[in-house]
């Protein structure tokens, strides 16, 4: 029988990876490009997988299964590392005992994340390996390979990827699972794993043997491979841009780094002293670079051919070393722009079609109530990360001058999801520091905009089982919040009002809006109909900005017609027609 | 075989990734090496997307540059023109008629250009206009239409009929699969005449 094949995305290659690696536990929070990871593991039974409220607990979970013997996986997309490089610091210091490799998944050029981040500094920071993948088939054969280097090293695997490796499609040989031997049985080590000052002192120096170690292997490792060809340049690249420097440039000479830290010393001066002319392409950070250039090594060409900022692709490669391109076209200009935008029927659009209307400050946060902040809306007025909407509002609520100008009074946004995964806290620093500010609670049952995974909230577990649906207006209360009002996002004049009583309040309001995502839940009414007779063409039902609308001209009479394919039949856009001329 | 680019570009939900699948699977099937990249995540919510398909012998980036794709194929006008730029000289546009509103338009933020159709015409290559909402009506569902498209490039790729036959009825749910196969027949006869 043939090799059996399948073209795989990155993210189900390293599930994939990680079934045959016999990985018995992963857990992850969802974030682009990193979801789809988890959402095919939940596929293999033979994973026991779930969903962390953050990604803090998510690698926390891993490491009690690590530590307890069981192979592991704990993915997250770049920033929620920020959150999880708390345990992931310590971790270096007490070690596994079981594999485990944290998947990194970074977004060069942010098509879908508020930073670009290059997450190989944390291997660096954090003293343990980092493995870059270049393609799918490499996704899954890496995961084994760091699962075995974890192992042996004593040490978690940093395991980063970017947009394009995650989420583009290639070819892959598959294998079957090997498991692990043997039950997992609980043992202690209090030295290894209570890192209290005493036991920390004794673990810091292996760590640092750890690395010197790993270094040594560097320069045998299989992850690193040269391919010498044309010695008259030599490239240095890392996971897609080692795909980027073949396509361009098929006869130079490469040595691709697929462990990028700590770096193969030894070979990179060989590979250097081969080749006539030095470059280095990596995406992001100048991670080689200055760590090349410290060693002494003379580099021609790193960042000031290859930027900081954005993604590379072949043909960009191409153009900076050797001038050339192909004829190009002209970007057709003046065209409208295509931005993503609140579903019809989704609950958010009411709620900012009001809290447009009352100018209050919006502070935001992160989830498709984001695209509030877009134009005709425009009603979002900032976004750092995740959870800080609340406690934002709160440092703004405490410095801003006392006005019953509504312009100077502040509301914040936050979606279920990201509630449970860091907004928690930030209401409870609001309600101990007695904060006057309004907080909204958007709970649509889900966590909409990676794709509609279940969270704490929504009443099932990553493979679909049941489980306990946190009630969000008892944990408010329970944290002390007086003022927990409820409101239904489809009734316009419900919203105004209470969020007026809200911001009259000296006291906290928090408002919980429970509305499930129609997309997710595939839930629609009836579409609504225009009566072109009484629609003027004034075009204020297209602010609320729903694509179900369009203007249309007959006869030099303009006017407003909805789609009914689109149409969910929410009601929003005939609440704000002053002529009556929506209708069912 | 050189490599093939395929550049895809379409709207969220119109079933641009579906259409890849198949162009990937009759790809590996025909023993090439293929490689297909897009970015999802923004790009539901009504939002622009394109997908890259490349094929050949042997293919490293996963991606086409602008000035690159053999073909281009374009599920809706406005998103064709947004993308002409990455048609090579000498390459193919095979579009869609079809308009969708951008939610800057349907939101009079922005006005939809009444002239996309002779920009895309006036590109000086080989551009053929399908309406292929109108024949996937008459294939039976109006959301077949990507497999329209799907018909249409096939005809000018030189590989067998039967092995897209096959692949679509393995890509696509058993009660879609006769619809679908009409929508892929109508597709590559309307490039045809
Ligand atoms: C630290 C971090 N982890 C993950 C993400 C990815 N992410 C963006 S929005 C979002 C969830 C939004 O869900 P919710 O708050 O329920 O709002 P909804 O989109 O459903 O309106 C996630 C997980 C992120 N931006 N930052």
């Amino acid at each position: 029988m043939s090799e059996q094949k399948a073209i795989l995305s990155g993210n189900e290659a390293i599930a994939r990876g990680a079934w045959e690696a016999g990985v018995k536990l992963a857990s992850a929070y969802p974030g682009t490009p990193s979801t789809e990871i988890l959402e095919n593991v939940k596929n293999y039974t033979d994973i026991y997988s779930e969903w962390a409220p953050n990604e803090k607990v998510a690698l926390e979970v891993g490491v009690g299964s690590a530590i307890a013997g069981a192979r592991t996986l704990v993915t997250m997309k770049h920033v929620g590392v920020n959150v999880a490089a708390d345990p992931l610091f310590t971790l270096s210091y007490t070690g596994v005992k079981g594999g485990l490799v944290l998947v990194s998944a970074d977004d060069p050029a942010m098509h879908s994340s508020q930073n670009e981040q290059d997450n190989r500094n944390y291997g660096r920071s954090a003293k343990i390996p980092v493995i870059e993948p270049s393609d799918s088939q490499e996704c899954k054969d890496f995961v084994a390979i760091a699962l075995d280097l974890s192992e042996k090293f004593d040490t978690p695997v940093f395991f980063r990827t970017t947009t394009r490796t995650s989420h583009s499609k290639s070819i892959v040989a598959l294998g079957g699972r090997t498991e692990q031997q043997g039950d997992i049985e609980l043992e202690k080590n209090m030295p290894k794993y209570t890192m209290l000052p005493s036991s920390a002192r004794l673990r810091h120096p292996l760590v640092e043997e750890r690395l010197l170690k790993l270094k040594e292997y560097a320069e045998t490792s299989p992850l690193n491979r040269v391919e010498y060809n044309d010695t008259s340049m030599g490239f240095i690249c890392n996971g897609i841009s080692y795909q980027y420097v073949k396509e361009a440039l098929p006869e130079v000479s490469v040595l691709k780094l697929g462990l990028s830290y700590p770096l193969p010393e030894k070979k990179i001066r060989e590979f250097a002293a081969r080749v006539d002319k030095l470059y280095i392409v990596e995406e992001g950070d100048p991670f080689f670079e200055d760590q090349i250039r410290a060693l002494g090594i003379k580099v021609d060409h790193g960042k000031d051919m290859f930027p900081l900022t954005g993604e590379f692709s072949a043909a960009f490669v191409k153009k900076q070393v050797t001038g050339q391109g192909p004829d190009l076209r002209a970007v057709a200009e003046g065209l409208p722009g295509r931005p993503p935008a609140f579903c019809p029927g989704c609950s958010h659009r009411g709620i900012f079609t009001i809290l447009k209307k009352l100018k209050v400050f919006v502070s935001g946060d992160i989830g498709c109530y984001t695209l509030g902040a877009l134009p005709p809306i425009s009603a979002l007025h900032s976004c750092v990360c995740m959870g800080a909407s609340i406690s934002m509002g709160h440092g703004i609520d405490k410095v801003v001058a006392k006005s019953d100008d509504y312009s100077q009074k502040v509301v914040s946004v936050i979606g279920d999801s990201t509630f449970f995964h860091s907004g928690m806290t930030s209401l409870l620093n609001s309600i101990y520091n007695k904060s006057a500010s309004v907080a909204m609670i958007l709970d649509n049952r889900t966590t909409g905009m990676t794709g509609g995974q279940e969270n704490p909230g929504s009443g099932r577990t990553l493979s679909g089982e049941e489980a306990i649906a946190a009630d969000i207006p008892a944990l408010v209360k329970a944290m002390g919040v007086k003022n927990v009002v409820k409101i239904n996002p489809y009734d316009l004049n419900d919203i105004e009002e209470k969020l007026k009583a809200a911001l009259e309040n000296e006291e906290m309001t928090v408002v919980v809006v429970e509305a499930p995502c129609v997309l997710r839940y595939r839930i629609s009414k009836p579409p609504l109909k225009v009566d072109a007779e009484k629609c003027t063409g004034c075009k204020r039902c297209l602010s609320v900005s729903c694509n179900a609308l369009s203007l249309e001209v007959k006869d030099d009479k303009k006017f407003v017609v909805i789609d009914p394919n689109m149409c969910a039949g929410c009601g929003v856009c005939a609440q704000v027609c002053k002529f009556d001329a929506i209708g069912e | 075989m050189e490599t093939t680019n395929i550049l895809l570009a379409g709207v969220g939900g119109q079933g641009v990734l579906l259409a890849s699948q198949i162009f990937t699977s009759v790809a590996i099937e025909a023993d090439l090496d293929v490689k297909q990249s897009e970015v999802h995540g923004m790009s539901q919510r009504g939002g622009s997307v394109t997908s890259h398909v490349r094929f050949g012998q042997k293919v490293y980036s996963p991606t086409i540059d602008p000035g690159e794709a053999d073909f281009l194929i374009g599920f809706e006008r406005l998103e064709t023109l947004r993308n002409l730029h990455c048609l090579k000289k000498g390459g193919i546009v095979i579009y869609n008629k079809m308009r969708i509103n951008p939610s800057t338009v349907a939101s009079g933020v922005a006005e939809y250009p009444d002239d996309v159709e002779t920009r895309i015409a006036a590109c000086g290559e080989k551009v053929y206009a399908i309406d292929g909402l109108g024949l996937a009506v008459k294939a039976g569902n109006a959301r077949s239409a990507n497999v329209v498209m799907v018909g249409a490039v096939s005809s000018f790729l030189p590989l067998p009929e039967s092995l897209w036959e096959t692949k679509i009825r393995e890509v696509l749910p058993a009660k879609l699969v006769d619809l679908n196969l009409k929508a892929f027949h109508l597709g590559r006869e309307a490039v045809k005449k």
